[in-house]
C-alpha cells in the first residue's frame, strides 16, 4: 500500500465529510423551503463523495477498515480537512460564501483529477465533477444575489468573505505527500488550481460587487491533524451515538 | 421594492427524450435562472428530468371554466375528425 | 334556483360523478375554506415534521443512515412545497400561510411536538408515523380537488421509502445488542399511542368530517382508518419482537380487527392546544428560520429587480 495515496484520498474524504456535516445543519432551516431542499441536495452530494473516498481509502489501506470506522473512530488529531470545512455554519452568508469558496476548488480540482494515473480516483473525479459544477453554479450565484442584492446583504456577504478568506491559503499549501502524489501523475498540481481558483473568486467577487480583502494572517494545520476549537465539538455531536455503543450494527 | 414575496413559478419536465414536458408544480424563485435550479433541486430529484421549463405563473393565459362550453363543446359533434367515423372493409389494411 | 344554487348544484354534481375541481372553478366559500385549512395543515406537518427528525442528522450512527435521513427530511420539506403550492392554487399566499402557522392560528399535526430522544425515534417515526400519514394520505390522491390530489399523487409515491427505511431500521436494532432491542421498545413505547391519534378524534367528536366526505375531500372516518393502523401494525410489530404498549390490545375473533384500549384524549387535545413537550421548540426553531431567512430574500428580489432595471435600460 502506498502510504501516500492512502492520505491523498482521506484528505479529500475528510474534507467532503467535514463540509456535508455542517451543511446538513441547515437541513429544516433554510431561509425558505426552496432553498433548503437547494442545500440539502448539496451535502447530501458532499456526504456521497465522502462515502466514496473515505471506502476507497479503507481500501488502500488493507486493514479493513469501513467507511464507518474512518468516519466514527477516528480521533481529531487523525482527520486531515482543511480548518474552512469545520467552522461552524454561521448565517446564510456565511455558509453561500464558504460553499463558494470551497465549490470554486472542488471544481477545479475535481477537474484536474480527471486526469489521475490512479483509475479509482479519476473515475471519482469525473462523477463528482458534474456535482461540483451544479454547486459552483448555485453558490456563484448567491454570492452576486448578496453581494448586488441589498445593503444589508452586502454587509453580511462582506463580513461572511473577511472572516473566511484567512482560510484559504491552506487549500494551496502543497506538502510532500501532494508532492509526492503529483509527480506520479496521481495528484493534482496545487499552482494551477490555484491560479483557476483566484480568476473564479476575481470574476465572481467583481460581478457580486465585493472588494477582495487583503489577508493579514492565516490559518491552517489540517493535513497535520491540527484543527480549530470548533472540531472536537462537530466530532463529539458526530460520533456521539458509534462511540457510546462501538462495535453494533445500526 | 413593493412586493416582499418570491414570485411564483410553474415548472414543466420532460422525463426523458421523447416525451412532452408536463406541468409538475411550480416553486418560488426570485429570477428565472434561480426558478430554473429550484425546479431542478426540488422537482428531480428522482431521476425524472431531462429538461425543464420554468415560466412565471403570472404571464399564463389561461382559458376560463366559463368559457368551456364554448371553447370545447363545438368539436363534440365532428366526429368526422376521427378516423372511426369512416367504414372501410376491415382486410383492407388502410 | 338562484345563480349560487345553481352553481351549487352543479359543483356537488361534478364531485358526485367523480370529477375533478380545478382552481378557476366555482366553489362553495366553505369548500374552499376547508381545502385552505387542511391542505396548509398538511404542509405545515411537513415542515414542523423535519424538526424532530432533523434532530438526529449530525448524528445518524452511520453514513448511510446519514444519508438516508438527510434524504427523508428533505422529501419532507418538498412535501410541504408541493402541499404550500396547492393551497396557493385557492389564492391564499404561502407567506400568509406560514404567518398563520407561526401566530398559531394554524395547525399542524401534533405528533411532531413529541421529540426524539434516542436514534430508535427516527425508526419508530418512520415506521408508525409514517405509516399512519400513508394511510390518511392515499385516500386524498383520489380528493376532489384537482391540485391537492397531484400533489398527493407525488407525495404517495415519494413516502413509500420512508416507511420502509424506519422499518428497516428498527429491524437493525431488534436484531443487535440487549441495549439496541431496549432503545427500539422505548421508542416504540413513546411513540405508539401519539401515532394512534394522528387520525385524530374519534368519529362521534369529528368537526369537520361529514361535510368534508359529501365533497369527497375525505373519504374514510377517523376511526376506520385507525383501526385499519393497528390491524397492520400488530403483525409487523410481532415480526420486530416488539411489545406494543396497550394491555388491552388483542384480537377479536367476531370483529376480524384487533381490540385495542383507550386514547388519552385529554394528552391529544393538550398537545394540540400547544401544550405539547415541544410546540414551543417546534415553533420557535420555524419562526427563526423564517425571520432569519428575511433578508436573504429580499437581496434575492431585489437583485432580480435591479437586473430587471438593467435589462430595461439596455433594451431601451
Amino acid at each position: 500500500m502506498s502510504s501516500d495515496l492512502f492520505q491523498y484520498v482521506i484528505r479529500l474524504g475528510d474534507n467532503a465529510l467535514i463540509n456535508g456535516q455542517r451543511l446538513a445543519e441547515w437541513c429544516g432551516h433554510g431561509p425558505f423551503l426552496e432553498e433548503d431542499l437547494a442545500m440539502t441536495n448539496t451535502a447530501l452530494d458532499l456526504i456521497g463523495r465522502a462515502r466514496m473516498l473515505l471506502t476507497y481509502a479503507g481500501e488502500l489501506e488493507g486493514e479493513g477498515r469501513s467507511e464507518d470506522d474512518l468516519a466514527y473512530f477516528r480521533n481529531e488529531r487523525e482527520f486531515r480537512n482543511f480548518h474552512i470545512m469545520e467552522l461552524p455554519v454561521g448565517d446564510f452568508a456565511f455558509t453561500t460564501a464558504r460553499q463558494f469558496l470551497v465549490d470554486a476548488y472542488d471544481y477545479h480540482y475535481y477537474r484536474a483529477l480527471r486526469d489521475s494515473a490512479d483509475a479509482t480516483l479519476a473515475a471519482i473525479a469525473a462523477k463528482t465533477l458534474k456535482e461540483c459544477e451544479y454547486h459552483l453554479r448555485h453558490s456563484s450565484e448567491w454570492m452576486v444575489r448578496l453581494g448586488d442584492g441589498t445593503e444589508e446583504s452586502h454587509e453580511k456577504i462582506t463580513r461572511a468573505v473577511t472572516g473566511l478568506m484567512p482560510f484559504t491559503p491552506e487549500l494551496f499549501a502543497a506538502d510532500e505527500v501532494d508532492r509526492a502524489m503529483q509527480e506520479q501523475g496521481i495528484g493534482v498540481d496545487l499552482d494551477s488550481i490555484e491560479t483557476s481558483w483566484n480568476q473564479e473568486v476575481d470574476r465572481v467577487f467583481s460581478e457580486a460587487m465585493l472588494e477582495r480583502p487583503q489577508i493579514s494572517f492565516t490559518r491552517g494545520g489540517g493535513r497535520q491533524g491540527l484543527h480549530s476549537e470548533h472540531m472536537g465539538y462537530l466530532l463529539a455531536e458526530m460520533q456521539s451515538l458509534q462511540r457510546a455503543h462501538p462495535g453494533l450494527n445500526w | 421594492m413593493p412586493d416582499k414575496r418570491l414570485p411564483l413559478w410553474e415548472v414543466f419536465i420532460r422525463n426523458k427524450r421523447g416525451l412532452d414536458h408536463k406541468h409538475a408544480g411550480s416553486i418560488h424563485a426570485a429570477d428565472g435562472e434561480q426558478a430554473l435550479q429550484y425546479a431542478r433541486d426540488t422537482y428531480t430529484r428522482r431521476n425524472e428530468g431531462s429538461s425543464i421549463w420554468v415560466v412565471k405563473s403570472a404571464d399564463i393565459v389561461a382559458s376560463q371554466p366559463e368559457d368551456e362550453d364554448s371553447f370545447f363543446e363545438p368539436a363534440e359533434d365532428k366526429i368526422y375528425r376521427h378516423p372511426t367515423f369512416y367504414d372501410v372493409p376491415e382486410d383492407l389494411k388502410l | 334556483m338562484s345563480n349560487t344554487a345553481a352553481l351549487s348544484d352543479t359543483f356537488q354534481k361534478r364531485i358526485d360523478a367523480e370529477e375533478k375541481i380545478e382552481p378557476r372553478d366555482w366553489m362553495p366559500d366553505a369548500y374552499r375554506k376547508t381545502l385552505v385549512r387542511q391542505i396548509s395543515q398538511h404542509a405545515h406537518s411537513e415542515i414542523v415534521g423535519q424538526l424532530p427528525e432533523g434532530n438526529w442528522i449530525t448524528r445518524a450512527p452511520t453514513l448511510r443512515r446519514k444519508a438516508i435521513l438527510l434524504a427523508k427530511v428533505q422529501d419532507e420539506g418538498g412535501h410541504g412545497l408541493y402541499l404550500y403550492s396547492a393551497a396557493e392554487t385557492l389564492g391564499v399566499s404561502r407567506e400568509e400561510l406560514i404567518d398563520q402557522l407561526h401566530s398559531g392560528k394554524a395547525k399542524y399535526s401534533s405528533i411532531f411536538n413529541y421529540p426524539t430522544l434516542t436514534w430508535a425515534d427516527i425508526g419508530a417515526i418512520g415506521w408508525l408515523v409514517d405509516a399512519a400519514a400513508i394511510l390518511n394520505q392515499i385516500p386524498l390522491c383520489r380528493c376532489s380537488y384537482g391540485p391537492y390530489a397531484r400533489a398527493m399523487v407525488r407525495i404517495c409515491k415519494e413516502e413509500s421509502f420512508h416507511m420502509r427505511q424506519g422499518y428497516e431500521l428498527l429491524m437493525t436494532l431488534c436484531r443487535g445488542s440487549d441495549e439496541q432491542k431496549a432503545m427500539a421498545q422505548d421508542a416504540v413505547n413513546r411513540w405508539w399511542w401519539p401515532a394512534l391519534m394522528m387520525f385524530g378524534p374519534s368519529d362521534a367528536d369529528s368537526t369537520h368530517s361529514a361535510q368534508s366526505m359529501q365533497w369527497k375531500i375525505k373519504r374514510f372516518s377517523n376511526d376506520d382508518l385507525r383501526q385499519k393502523f393497528v390491524d397492520q401494525s400488530v403483525p409487523q410489530a410481532e415480526y420486530l419482537g416488539i411489545t406494543l404498549p396497550d394491555p388491552d390490545l388483542k384480537w377479536n375473533e367476531e370483529s376480524g380487527h384487533y381490540d385495542f384500549g383507550e386514547i388519552d384524549w385529554e394528552e391529544f387535545f393538550q398537545v394540540i392546544a400547544g401544550n405539547g413537550p415541544c410546540n414551543h421548540e417546534r415553533m420557535s426553531a420555524r419562526i427563526k428560520a423564517h425571520e432569519d431567512g428575511a433578508w436573504v430574500r429580499e437581496a434575492a428580489l431585489a437583485y432580480a429587480d435591479k437586473q430587471r432595471q438593467r435589462a430595461e435600460k439596455a433594451a431601451a
